[in-house]
C-alpha cells in the first residue's frame, strides 16, 4: 500500500494553505457569533466573513509555489479570484435566511429556533469557499475529492433553507441526490485512476512518481495512457460535469436555480462551477498537456468527448433558455451555455510552451471564469434586490420592466451585466469570449469557434430581452419594491462596475491567468521508472 | 503630422459620448439643444480635419496614432484616416446635426433618452471609419447596434420590437462569424505562434494575402457573412425594410446614411485587400448576387404601397449597384462605389426625411391615402421630386455619376475588354446590362411613387391632416401645412450636396483615386494572375510584402 500523503511533510503543505486556514477560522468564529443573543453581534457575521475573505485574498498573493503541483501558479490566481467574487457573494447573500424568517414572523409565523440565527448560513458560505480554495491547492485525488465535496455539501443545505417555500426544499433534495450521483461517478473514476497507476498523487516529487508520471510512462512505452486510466478519467469528467452544469449532468440546473433564492443561485452558478473547472484542469493535465513534445495533447477519445460535451452543453443551454419566461430559469440555462463556452478553452489546451498568451486555452477558461463570475453575479444580485412581497423575490421578465426608471442603478446593472453576458464589446464578457476565440482558433478548433459564435447569436435573443425589459419597457405599475438589504444592491453595483472597470486591466488579468495556467511537465520518465515499476 | 492633430479623431469620438452623458443628466428640455451643439462641434472638428487633410496623399493614413489597450493580446487603439474614410467621416458628421434638427418635433416624449442615444451612436460610427486596429474596428462596428436597437425599439412605430430584435440578431450573428474569420487571419499572421499577436490592419492584410486560395475563400465567406448582412446584399436583406419602416425618422436617416455604409466600407477595407485571390475567384458570384438584389429590390419596390418601405427596399437595390462597382475591381468601379456610398447617404437620407415630415403631419405612410400633396405643400413637393430624381440617377445630380461609374466599371471589368478600354476583372458587359435594367425599374417605381404622392388631384389623408393644418394652435408641436424654415434648413444642405456632387464630381473623384487604387491593387494583381492562368496567390504575396 502506497500511502503517499504521509510521505509529504504536512508542514510544507500547511504553508500554502494559509488562506484556507483563515477562512476556516472565520467559519468557526462566525458559528460562535451566530449563537449570541445579541442581535448586533449576530449581524456582524457578514462583516467577519468579508474581512476573512479579504485577508485570505491578500494572503493568496504571497503564497509559496507548491513543489508538487501540475499547475504551480494556479493557486494564487484561483484563490484571489475566489476571494474577490466571494466578497461580492457574501454581500449578495446577506440576509437570505433571516429575511425570510422575519417576514414570516411578521405574518404571524411560529418562532423557529433553527432559522433564527444567521451564523450557520455564513458558515456554510465560508465552508464552501474554503472547499473551492482547497480544490485549487489539490495535489492528490483524495484531497481533490474531499475538496469537491466540501464545496458541494454546504450548498445543498443553502438551497434548502434559502427560502421558506417548499420549492426550495424540493430543489435542495434534487440537488443533493444528483450531486451524490455525480460524486459517485467521479469517486469511481478516481478509484480507477488509482487502480491504473497505484498512486493517488497527481504529480510526483521526483522520487515517487505521481499519476502524471506513470501515465506519461505508459504513453512512452505503449503509446497510450492505458484503458483503465482512460475509463477513470472519462468517469471523472462525467462526474465533475455535474459541478459545472454541463451535459450530461445538467438536468438539475433550472429547477434548482429557480427553487433557491436568487443570491444562492448566484452562488451555485459560480462556486461549484469554478471548483469543477479547476478539477477538470487538474485531471486533464494529468493525462495530456503536461507531457511536452508531440504527446502534449489530450488523448483523442477525451478530446472528442469534451468536444461533444461543449457543443451539446452550449446548444442545449441556449436553446432551452429561449423558451423560458422565468428570469432565474433563463439565467440557469445561460449558465449551462457558459459552461459550454468555457469547455472550449479546455479543448484548446494550454498551447505550446512559450507561445503568446493569446493561444493559451486554459488561461482563456480561467479568464472567462473571472468575467463570468462578475457579470453573472450582477444579474442574480439585481434579482435578489427586488421583491414583490416581503421575502418573495422577483423572477419574471414582467417584474423587470421599466427598472431603469424605477430603480435606475439596479436597472442599469441588469442592462450592463446582460449585455456583457451577451458578449457585446466593449464589455468584459467580450474580452472573455475573444480570448476563447483566439485560443481555440490557434488550436485549430475552427468548427468549434463557429458553433460557439452561432450559439452566442442565439443567446443574444434572450439576453436582449433581459437587457430590454428594464431599459425599454414601461413598468406595468406593479408593486415591485426594493428589499431592505443594501449590501445586495452594492454587490450588484460592484459587479456591474467591474464588468466595465476591469476592462482596462483585462490585459494584466489575462497575463495573470496565462501564468496561472502554465503546466509543468512530469518529471523525466526515466528517473521515475524504477518506482513506477514497483 | 503633429501629435496635436492626431488627437482630432479621439476628440471627435469622445465628444458624442460625453454629450450623451451630459444629455442624460440635464433637464429634458435641454436635450435637443445639447445634442445639436455636440453634433455641430463634431461637424466643425471634421471640417477642421478636412482642411488639414493632405489630399495629395489620400492613400496615406493621416491623423494617425496608436495607444496600447491590451498589448498582451496585441490590441491597440490605433486610428487614422485615408481619403475614403475622411469622406465617410464627413458624411457622418454632416448627417448628425440634420438628424437632430429633424427630430425636434417628431420626438414628443422621453427627449433625454432619444437624444442621448442618438448622440452616443455617432461615436462608434466615427470609430469604424477611424479604426486601424481590427479589434477596435469590431468593437465600434458592434457597438453601433445598441443605440440603434434602443432608438428603434423605444421610438419606432407599431412593429418596433420585432424590427429592432431582427436588426440586432441579423447583424450580431453575421459579425460574430466575421470575427471568427478575422481572428483566424490574426492567427495566420503569428506564423503558428512564433510572432506576437497583432491586430494591426495592415500587418494582417499582408499576412492574409499569403494564405492559400482555399483559406482565403473561407475567410471571404466568413467576412461576407458579417458584412453582407450590414450592406445588405440580397438573401440577407430582410431585416432592412422592417428596421427602416419601424425606425423613427432620424433612425432611418442614420441607418441608410451611415450604418449601411459600415458594411460597404468594411468590405472595401477588409475583403478587397485581405483576400484578393478569393475575391477575384468569387467576384462573379458576388456580383450576381448584387444584380439579383438590384432587380429583386426594384421589383419589390414596384408593388409597395408604404412610401417608407419603398425607399427602404430601394436601398437594397441601390447598394447592389454600390457593391457591383466595388467587385468590378477596377478604378472606375471602385471610385464609383465609394462615391455611391456618399451619394446614397445624401439622397436616401433626404428621402427618409421628406417622408418623415409627411408622417409627422398625417400620421400615415400609405400611398393610397395621399395624392397630389404638392398642391398643399409646394416646398415639400419640390424637395421630394428633387431627391427622387437624385435617387433615380438623373444626369446633373449626384446619383447619376456614381451609378454610371459603377455600371461602367462592371462593363469594363473582364478579359473581354482588355486592350479595348477594358480592365482586369472578372465581370463583364452582361452584368452591367442586366444591372442597368435595374435603373429602369428604379425609375418606374420612384416616379410612380412621386406621381402618385406629389402630383395629381389633392387628397389629404383623413381629417387628421386638416386638423394639423388649420388648427395650428391645438397642439404645442403642431406644424403648418407646408415645411417650416427649420425643415427647409434640414433639407437644403443635402440638396446642395446632391447638386455639387452631381455637377462637379471631378475634384472629388480625384481625391478618392489614390486611396481606391491602393485598396484594389492587390485584387488587380490577383486578377492578372488569374487571367494568365496562374494561381496568382504567390505573386500577390510577393507584390506587396
Amino acid at each position: 500500500m502506497n500511502l503517499l500523503i504521509a510521505s509529504v511533510p504536512i508542514v510544507e503543505k500547511l504553508s500554502y494553505l494559509g488562506p484556507e486556514i483563515v477562512l476556516f477560522v472565520a467559519t468557526v468564529v462566525v458559528m460562535v457569533l451566530g449563537l449570541s443573543p445579541n442581535h448586533g453581534v449576530r449581524r456582524s457575521c457578514a462583516g467577519v466573513s468579508i474581512v476573512a475573505l479579504v485577508i485570505a485574498g491578500v494572503m493568496s498573493a504571497w503564497l509559496p509555489t507548491p513543489p508538487h503541483s501540475l499547475l504551480p501558479n494556479l493557486m494564487p490566481f484561483a484563490k484571489m479570484l475566489v476571494a474577490a467574487v466571494g466578497v461580492l457573494l457574501v454581500m449578495a447573500l446577506s440576509g437570505t435566511v433571516d429575511r425570510e424568517y422575519e417576514s414570516s414572523l411578521g405574518r404571524g409565523g411560529v418562532f423557529d429556533g433553527l432559522r433564527s440565527t444567521r451564523g450557520e448560513f455564513y458558515a456554510f458560505i465560508l465552508f464552501s469557499l474554503t472547499g473551492l480554495m482547497l480544490c485549487a491547492s489539490a495535489d492528490d485525488l483524495i484531497w481533490l475529492f474531499l475538496a469537491l465535496e466540501l464545496v458541494s455539501l454546504p450548498t445543498y443545505v443553502m438551497v434548502s433553507i434559502s427560502t421558506s417555500g417548499t420549492r426550495s426544499q424540493e430543489a435542495g433534495i434534487k440537488y443533493f441526490f444528483l450531486g451524490a450521483l455525480g460524486a459517485a461517478f467521479f469517486l469511481y473514476g478516481f478509484a480507477m485512476l488509482y487502480g491504473a497507476t497505484g498512486t493517488t498523487m497527481l504529480f510526483g516529487d521526483g522520487v515517487t512518481p505521481g499519476i502524471a508520471e506513470v501515465l506519461a510512462n505508459n504513453v512512452a512505452t505503449n503509446g497510450n495512457i492505458g484503458g483503465i486510466a482512460l475509463v477513470g478519467v472519462v468517469m471523472s469528467i462525467v462526474g465533475v460535469s455535474f459541478k459545472i452544469a454541463a451535459v450530461p449532468m445538467h438536468f438539475y440546473t433550472a429547477d434548482v436555480y429557480e427553487g433557491a433564492a436568487s443570491s444562492v443561485s448566484a452562488f451555485l452558478a459560480f462556486v461549484p462551477k469554478a471548483a469543477g473547472f479547476i478539477s477538470l484542469m487538474l485531471l486533464l493535465s494529468v493525462v495530456g498537456w503536461g507531457y511536452g513534445g508531440e504527446n502534449s495533447s489530450l488523448p483523442e477519445v477525451l478530446r472528442v468527448l469534451l468536444w461533444v460535451m461543449a457543443v451539446m452543453t452550449m446548444t442545449v443551454g441556449n436553446v432551452l433558455a429561449l423558451l423560458q419566461t422565468n428570469v432565474k430559469r433563463v439565467l440557469a440555462y445561460s449558465s449551462i451555455a457558459h459552461s459550454g463556452y468555457m469547455l472550449v478553452g479546455l479543448i484548446a489546451g494550454p498551447g505550446a510552451s512559450g507561445a503568446p498568451l493569446s493561444q493559451n486555452g486554459l488561461a482563456a477558461t480561467l479568464f472567462y471564469l473571472l468575467c463570468y463570475g462578475f457579470m453573472n453575479l450582477g444579474t442574480f444580485a439585481v434579482l435578489s434586490c427586488l421583491e414583490r412581497r416581503p421575502g418573495e423575490e422577483i423572477e419574471t421578465f414582467e417584474d423587470l420592466r421599466g427598472l431603469c426608471r424605477s430603480y435606475p442603478i439596479l436597472g442599469w446593472c441588469m442592462v450592463i451585466c446582460s449585455l456583457s453576458l451577451l458578449g457585446l464589446p466593449p464589455l468584459l464578457g467580450f474580452a472573455g469570449k475573444f480570448y476563447l476565440f483566439t485560443s481555440a482558433i490557434s488550436a485549430g478548433e475552427i468548427a468549434l469557434v463557429v458553433i460557439m459564435g452561432l450559439n452566442s447569436a442565439v443567446a443574444a435573443f434572450y439576453y436582449l430581452r433581459l437587457a430590454g425589459a428594464p431599459l425599454l419597457e414601461k413598468s406595468a405599475g406593479d408593486e415591485v419594491s426594493g428589499c431592505p438589504y443594501r449590501s445586495r444592491g452594492i454587490a450588484a453595483a460592484l459587479s456591474a462596475a467591474s464588468v466595465v472597470a476591469l476592462l482596462p486591466f483585462a490585459g494584466r488579468l489575462m497575463s495573470a491567468s496565462d501564468k496561472a495556467a502554465t503546466i509543468r511537465s512530469p518529471h523525466a520518465v526515466a528517473a521515475v521508472e524504477p518506482n513506477a515499476a514497483k | 503630422m503633429s501629435t496635436l492633430l492626431s488627437l482630432f479623431p479621439l476628440v471627435a469620438m469622445a465628444l458624442p459620448l460625453l454629450g450623451a452623458v451630459l444629455i442624460a443628466f440635464r433637464p429634458p428640455g435641454r436635450a435637443h439643444r445639447i445634442a445639436f451643439g455636440v453634433s455641430l462641434s463634431v461637424l466643425l472638428l471634421t471640417f477642421g480635419m478636412m482642411q488639414r487633410f493632405d489630399w495629395d496623399h489620400g492613400a496615406t493614413y493621416q491623423f494617425a496614432n496608436s495607444f496600447a489597450v491590451l498589448p498582451e493580446m496585441g490590441v491597440h487603439l490605433s486610428y487614422g484616416v485615408d481619403a475614403v474614410a475622411m469622406w465617410l467621416v464627413i458624411l457622418t458628421a454632416v448627417l448628425q446635426p440634420i438628424c437632430v434638427k429633424a427630430s425636434k418635433t417628431a420626438v414628443t416624449e422621453n427627449h433625454r433618452a432619444f437624444y442621448a442615444w442618438l448622440t452616443a451612436l455617432q461615436a462608434p460610427m466615427l470609430g469604424v471609419f477611424f479604426a486601424r486596429d481590427l479589434v477596435f474596428f469590431y468593437t465600434c462596428f458592434e457597438f453601433t447596434l445598441v443605440p440603434m436597437y434602443v432608438l428603434i425599439s423605444l421610438f419606432g412605430s407599431t412593429n418596433r420590437k420585432k424590427a429592432a430584435t431582427k436588426f440586432f440578431l441579423y447583424t450580431f450573428t453575421g459579425s460574430i462569424i466575421a470575427l471568427a474569420g478575422l481572428v483566424y487571419v490574426a492567427f495566420t499572421a503569428t506564423k503558428n505562434g512564433t510572432v506576437a499577436w497583432t491586430f494591426d490592419i495592415d500587418t494582417l492584410a499582408s499576412a492574409a494575402r499569403g494564405m492559400t486560395l482555399s483559406e482565403q475563400s473561407w475567410v471571404l465567406l466568413a467576412l461576407m457573412c458579417g458584412f453582407a448582412v450590414k450592406v445588405p446584399l440580397f438573401p440577407v436583406h430582410t431585416w432592412l425594410p422592417l428596421a427602416h419602416t419601424e425606425a423613427p425618422t432620424a433612425g432611418s436617416v442614420v441607418l441608410a446614411g451611415v450604418l449601411l455604409k459600415l458594411g460597404t466600407y468594411a468590405i472595401y477595407r477588409f475583403v478587397l485587400p485581405f483576400v484578393p485571390a478569393a475575391v477575384v475567384e468569387y467576384a462573379g458570384v458576388i456580383a450576381t448576387i448584387c444584380v439579383i438584389g438590384i432587380l429583386y429590390g426594384g421589383l419589390i419596390c414596384w408593388v409597395q404601397r408604404d412610401v417608407k418601405k419603398l425607399v427602404a427596399y430601394s436601398s437594397v437595390a441601390h447598394l447592389g449597384f454600390c457593391m457591383l462597382g466595388m467587385f468590378a475591381l477596377n478604378m472606375v468601379g471602385g471610385v464609383g462605389s465609394v462615391l455611391y456610398m456618399i451619394n446614397h447617404g445624401l439622397s436616401t437620407g433626404a428621402l427618409f426625411l421628406c417622408i418623415g415630415m409627411i408622417y409627422e403631419r398625417y400620421h400615415t405612410r400609405s400611398m393610397q391615402e395621399m395624392e397630389g400633396l404638392a398642391k398643399a405643400m409646394p416646398v415639400w413637393g419640390f424637395f421630394m421630386v428633387f431627391f427622387t430624381m437624385a435617387s433615380v440617377g438623373l444626369p446633373g445630380l449626384n446619383g447619376f455619376v456614381s451609378e454610371f461609374m459603377c455600371l461602367l466599371g462592371a462593363f469594363q471589368s473582364g478579359a473581354i475588354g482588355i486592350g479595348r478600354g477594358g480592365t482586369l476583372g472578372t465581370l463583364g458587359p452582361w452584368y452591367a446590362v442586366i444591372a442597368g435594367s435595374g435603373m429602369i425599374v428604379a425609375a418606374i417605381y420612384l416616379l410612380y411613387m412621386v406621381g402618385k404622392v406629389v402630383f395629381g388631384p389633392l387628397r389629404e389623408p383623413g381629417d387628421h391632416g386638416h386638423g394639423h393644418g388649420h388648427e395650428a394652435h391645438a397642439e404645442p408641436n403642431a406644424l403648418p401645412r407646408d415645411l417650416t424654415a427649420r425643415e427647409i434648413g434640414v433639407l437644403a444642405p443635402l440638396a446642395l450636396g446632391c447638386i455639387v456632387l452631381g455637377v462637379v464630381p471631378t475634384p472629388f473623384i480625384k481625391t478618392l483615386e489614390p486611396s481606391v487604387a491602393a485598396a484594389i491593387s492587390h485584387a488587380q494583381v490577383a486578377a492578372k494572375g488569374a487571367l494568365s492562368g496562374q494561381p496568382g496567390v504567390h505573386e500577390i504575396a510577393e507584390a506587396r510584402p
